[in-house]
């Protein structure tokens, strides 16, 4: 088996007393104490997340916009230089290879974020389909990402960031300084608060966190939170996760995300005579949002019945949901029952059957509770 | 991690405290610290027959689930209701607040409570963990 990798920060995480994981490869923080205080201090705060094992491939030349279209499902040549897209890789027949942000940091330069685990596929998928179009680099080994997540994000990033970050909106970036280090600093994020995410070299990662840490110290706090805590967040906010709502055998469709499949624009594009055809004959399943009845938590996998005891999906995603005090879990479910209020469903927890309340996604909403 | 002198322990990671034919039961710093956040404990009923080596709870953490197991054969006297409300003491005193149920341990032949041959020493136990700590 190969050894994990080792984020760039790999010595904070050990001064910190992380307990660390093996994610897709690499050696990451999957907590630092308790994951349910991390999970608050984004709520409530602002915290500190080491997400290196991203992977990141810059696609550089006047074509890049083009061969993104024909190789996302998205419209990408569309999108105005600082801003940034939730896209998807899809396969031929639709299926989803891979989840992205896509920011436009030029007029001639995109940087795509792939998820640690795929990005040995989007690398060779991305390279074949840009082709002579444009250029593909991966960034990935020579990029550090560091997450600061949570309503006190800003402030405290701002007494540190050479620009103003009230000009970056949501879903957009800038490229500036941190610390005094260079960085591309995006307003985006994967937990359902504001906040933003530093892209800058490995060598800078230690010095900028570092100064995050102190900054936020000196403003009430800024915890460094692992990926236990970024997994339960996403959750909550009703963000999908590759290998559990996301797969080679769905389409965008079917989790709910048709709206990232921009048949509308120009060109023929990977997958778009299957995206349409499915876009036409509707979703074969529906991802939909449960929230527990019982204190045994849904995990992956477990049954989804109907009323009647009738088994009639999957669920992909549980947790205990810190904000709710309840467990929550999102599914794959077959038939009509996506329309909330239509009833109590059950969740076989290991042979028991325990209610579940069908809730509409998000579970959690920034400034309101679902 | 600390493994308390006074205790004995088992290979899934139970803690067995003995005073004469009762026994008071939780889980390891070892386990806690393993399992992460505890949000939810399933305690056997009071009056339950439980077996050694055999399930008769459950551990809900953030990540996971684990089955909680009893180190003897007995009866139940006692659970631990605080931690209905505070599961989480199973993560901060393992051994102590986040104790999880006491069982009148079956007497063997002798007349004596028979517990296992297989429990482990304090020395046992953390040679059964060193490595992973």
């Amino acid at each position: 088996m190969p050894v994990a990798k080792d984020t760039p920060l790999r010595n904070v995480h050990e001064r910190l007393g992380a307990t660390m994981t093996d994610f897709a490869g690499w050696l990451m923080p999957l907590r630092y104490g308790s994951e349910t205080a991390e999970h608050k201090a984004v709520r409530s705060s602002a915290a500190l997340f080491d997400l290196s094992h991203m992977g990141e491939i810059a696609i550089t030349g006047p074509g890049a916009g083009e061969a993104l279209d024909y190789a996302l499902v998205g419209w990408l040549s569309r999108v105005n230089p600082g801003r940034a897209r939730y896209t998807m890789l899809c396969a031929p027949d639709g299926g989803i290879l891979d989840d992205l942000v896509v920011y436009r940091q030029s007029e001639d330069k995109y940087l795509v974020v792939a998820n640690a685990a795929n990005t040995a596929v989007v690398l060779p998928e991305l390279v074949k389909r840009v082709g002579s179009g444009a250029t593909v680099t991966d960034e990935t080994g020579s990029t550090a990402l560091i997450a600061i997540q949570g309503p006190n994000g800003s402030s405290i990033l701002s007494r540190l960031a050479s620009i103003d970050l009230s000009g970056i909106k949501y879903y957009a970036g800038a490229y500036g300084r941190v610390a005094g280090r260079d960085a591309w600093i995006a307003r985006t994020g994967y937990t359902g608060e504001d906040g933003f995410e530093i892209f800058c070299a490995p060598d800078d990662a230690e010095h900028v966190w570092t100064a995050l840490a102190e900054s936020g110290t000196e403003s009430g706090g800024l915890p460094p939170a692992g990926l236990a805590a970024r997994d339960t967040l996403r959750l909550e906010a009703g963000m999908p996760l590759y290998g559990n709502e996301l797969g080679p055998d769905m389409t965008p469709y079917e989790a709910g995300l048709g709206r990232v499949v921009k048949l509308d624009k120009a060109g023929d594009f990977v997958g778009r005579a299957a995206l349409e055809s499915r876009a036409s004959s509707g979703p074969q399943r529906s991802l939909i949002g449960l929230i527990g009845g019982s204190r045994r938590v849904p995990r992956h996998g477990y049954s989804v019945l109907s009323a009647d005891g009738t088994a009639i999906g999957s669920v992909t995603s549980g947790a205990p949901s810190p904000t709710l005090g309840k467990p929550i879990a999102m599914a794959y479910v077959t038939g009509d029952v996506s329309a909330p209020g239509s009833g109590t469903l059950g969740i076989d927890v290991r042979g028991k059957t325990e209610p579940a309340t069908l809730t509409e996604l998000p579970f959690y909403k920034r400034g309101k509770q679902a | 991690m600390s493994v308390p002198a006074e205790l004995r322990y088992t290979q899934e990671h139970e803690w067995l405290s003995v005073d004469g034919d009762n026994a008071q039961v939780g889980i390891t710093d070892y386990a806690a610290q393993a399992l992460g956040d505890v949000v939810y404990v399933d305690l056997p009923e009071v009056g339950a027959a439980v077996s050694a080596g055999e399930p008769c709870g459950e551990v809900e953490s953030t990540k996971s689930v684990s089955d909680l197991y009893s180190p003897v054969d007995g009866e139940v006297t006692e659970v631990n209701a605080d931690l209905d409300d505070d599961p989480g003491l199973v993560n901060s005193e393992p051994y102590g607040a986040g104790w999880m149920f006491r069982v009148k341990v079956t007497a063997g032949p002798s007349g004596e409570p028979a517990l296992p041959a297989d429990l482990l020493s304090p020395a046992d136990y953390e040679e059964l963990t060193k490595d992973a700590s």
